[in-house]
């Protein structure tokens, strides 16, 4: 079995490190604007703007409540479908525009991720203790500055833990490109199953490394929590 | 086609689907339910070590995605079938139906014995000293006082977990089962009409809103003699993270 | 003394929690009719000694009677804990926290150990519930849930649900101390009437009048050891050891 793993041209292992790569890249790119998505999702909903919280409630209850594989589906073919439609506005006769798998993975993603990001940042919002932020302002600091050195670590506290959970649910989510024929893990698993008749091999390979990525985030996130949660007394 | 059109033609097969879904959300869901209080029971009150095989299965259930959980058994079964063929039981994997809904049991036990575990814990010490003081036995009390309260307890996160449930179905229509999904990719084949996925983002978010209401209402009912009570929480809020 | 009359015997009751030793030998009996309070610092093992009575704590060594009932514990393991259930039905417990099932009403809980672990039908275990919650007083609250209930009013239903049981004897762990000062009353006049009416009780407890005036027996625990006992007479005017003496003192 061991040299159907290795690389070269016998084994497959190349190729799965290829498409953990895929992955890895998909989850990486994802993270930064799924948060930055989850930041203006809890912004809007904790907004004096009544038209701005229902812009947010609606955002982040739709797409918490949707199947990920549909949101997937309708990022892929929806916009797809649009930019071929900007594109024949734009430029009638010229080529197709194709939206890449890789795209519209990242943007799925990061959609779903940024709902519940900002559900998981208003709770820690919410949580905050108004206090430090009033000694702040009592010292003269500026509202930016109270924000930054004040606000945004302690909120990092509070969200931490949440937001950690949902990077772990996004790597397991990326599987999920495999069906739009994104070359990440789970797809050249499937790739070397169609050529090796070992199904069951493979995909029990497949999963124990996104459990090994789990469980290694687990471990860095446990890290960043207790780093976090430095000269605070457990309750 | 306009998009009325799309669903005048085509419901029957969206009432199919949605059926075949609430089919696998609700029996894998209820299979999970009988496994679950027994397997939290061992969670809750044995030894590290005697619990490492199932804090394994658990772990395995939370660190993988479902899609491979699914992969593994639909596809992954054939590598076995001449074995699986001499017991009879091939019959039942090669139904994609029974796949899956193997998959999402699996899945979901995991994530329900941790749930009634918590609930378990919560269980006010005092109430269930009381219990044993008047003599009844551990059945008894498990029946009377420990599982009554774990099961308010976990209330809320079990509605969670049965919505989180609903939408991994989805999954199901990756190995041809005909739920939503499954139906919705059928129709957008056929007429590449991207309303469809519309509608069907409709239909599970319309379910999704009756059972959370009806849940919370279990919910009240449950909680009946607790005073009042500060929950501040929307009735529509619903799950705290995806289950890919 | 006749055997006959001893409802409740503890030989030698010893209890360790790893390496430190709370109880050290510590032996006590109850007879028809005693009213026995049990005083001492906290720390002094006397909550830990009333629990091991109903092995709500499994004591380390010693042996637990309840008429007739034996049951010997070797290190730490009883020697035959099926009997530990019979002898909890035996005997009734009053906690310091009330622990009343939430979600059940007062009546519900009055009737649950009846019917649940003496198999007596629900409508006769219904009507002798009405009737003790009456006795405590509070046949008006009697569909309502501890939620609802004052701390007063629910130690009086965990009271009346010690009775449902027709115990043997009562064991009563700190009865009042979680009871706002003015509640205290309402609940040491039911277990004033109680003793008056022939109860056998064991009362673990701060409160020196009851100690004083309705107790027949006290027993003064100090680290883990019977330091001194006697009828109330004796202890409380005459006391003979020191830490006694100290312990009075700081009380008042």
């Amino acid at each position: 079995m061991f040299e159907l793993l290795s690389y070269g041209d016998a084994g497959w292992g190349d190729e799965i490190l290829a498409g953990l790569a895929i992955t890895m890249q998909l989850a990486i790119v994802t993270l930064p604007i799924g948060l930055l998505i989850g930041f203006v999702a809890a912004f809007a909903s904790m907004s004096r703007h009544a038209g701005l919280r229902a812009i947010g409630f609606g955002y982040t209850t739709i797409m918490r409540g949707l199947p990920e594989i549909l949101t997937l589906f309708v990022v892929y073919n929806g916009v797809g479908l649009l930019l071929n439609k900007l594109a024949v506005w734009w430029n009638p006769g010229g080529t197709n525009i194709e939206f890449s798998p890789f795209a519209a993975g990242v943007t799925a993603l990061a959609m779903v991720f940024g709902a519940f990001a900002g559900e998981v940042l208003r709770g820690a919002f919410q949580s905050l203790d108004e206090g430090q932020m009033e000694a702040g302002r009592a010292i003269g600091m500026s509202p930016r500055k109270i924000f930054f050195r004040i606000r945004l670590p302690q909120v990092w506290r509070f969200a931490l833990p949440g937001l950690g959970n949902l990077w772990i649910n996004m790597l397991k989510d990326t599987a999920l490109v495999s069906i739009i024929a994104l070359d990440d893990l789970m797809r050249m698993t499937k790739v070397a199953v169609g050529v090796t008749k070992q199904p069951f091999t493979f995909y029990l390979l497949a999963c124990l490394v996104y459990w090994a990525l789990c469980v290694l985030s687990e471990v860095v996130l446990n890290h960043m929590e207790r780093r976090a949660n430095r000269g605070i007394r457990r309750v | 086609m306009n998009p009325f059109d799309i669903v005048v033609e085509y419901w029957p097969r969206l009432l199919d689907g949605t059926l075949m879904t609430l089919k696998l959300t609700f029996l894998g869901a209820f299979i999970a339910a009988l496994f679950s209080p027994g397997l939290a029971l061992i969670r809750a009150n044995t030894s590290p070590i005697a619990q490492a095989p199932l804090r394994l299965y658990i772990s395995f259930m939370r660190g993988t995605p479902i899609l491979g959980q699914l992969f593994l058994i639909y596809y992954g079964s054939g590598q076995f079938r001449p074995f699986l063929q001499d017991w009879g039981l091939w019959g039942f994997f090669r139904d994609p139906f029974n796949c899956a809904l193997l998959a999402f049991a699996l899945n979901s036990t995991a994530y329900q014995t941790e749930i009634l575990r918590g609930g378990i814990m919560g269980v006010a010490r005092g109430e269930i000293e009381a219990a044993k003081a008047i003599g009844m036995t551990r059945l008894q009390i498990l029946r009377r006082v420990t599982f009554p309260h774990a099961y308010r307890i976990a209330w809320p996160a079990l509605g969670n977990e049965i919505i989180l449930l609903m939408k991994a179905s989805a999954l199901a229509s990756v190995v041809t089962v005909f739920d939503i999904m499954g139906r919705t990719r059928q129709i957008f084949s056929r007429t590449f009409d991207f309303s469809i996925y519309l509608w069907a983002a409709l239909i599970y978010l319309c379910i999704t809103a009756i059972f959370v209401l009806l849940w919370r209402q279990g919910e009240t009912r449950l909680s009946r003699h607790i005073g009042p009570r500060n929950t501040g929480r929307s009735i529509l809020s619903p799950p705290e993270g995806p289950k890919p | 003394m006749s055997e006959a009359d001893i409802i409740l015997k503890a030989e030698d009751i010893c209890k360790s929690f790893g390496a430190v030793e709370v109880l050290k030998g510590i032996s006590l009996e109850a007879r028809e009719g005693d009213v026995i309070s049990i005083l001492g610092s906290s720390g002094s093992g006397k909550s830990t000694f009333l629990r091991c009575l109903n092995f709500l704590e499994t004591p380390t060594t010693g042996t637990v009677i309840v008429h007739g009932e034996e049951i010997q514990v070797r290190d730490g393991k009883p020697l035959n804990a099926r009997h530990i259930e019979t002898v909890r039905s035996r005997l009734g417990m009053v906690f310091q926290q009330f622990n009343l099932w939430s979600h059940r009403t007062a009546l519900e809980n009055v009737m649950e150990g009846p019917v649940q672990v003496k198999g007596t039908p629900k409508a006769i275990a219904r009507t002798a519930a009405e009737a003790l919650l009456e006795r405590v007083g509070l046949q008006d609250r009697m569909d309502m849930y501890p939620s609802q209930l004052s701390g007063g009013q629910q130690q009086r239903v965990a009271i009346a649900r010690a009775l449902a049981m027709e115990p043997d004897a009562i064991l009563f762990d700190e009865p009042t101390s979680a009871l706002d000062p003015e509640l205290v009353g309402e609940v040491l006049k039911v277990m004033q009437s109680l003793a008056a009416e022939g109860r056998t009780m064991i009362v673990v407890s701060h409160e020196m009048a009851f100690a004083r005036d309705v107790s027949s027996d006290v027993v003064f625990l100090h680290e883990g050891r019977i330091a001194e006992r006697g009828t109330p007479e004796q202890m409380f005017t005459n006391p003979q050891t020191e830490v006694f003496q100290r312990f009075i003192a700081n009380v008042k």
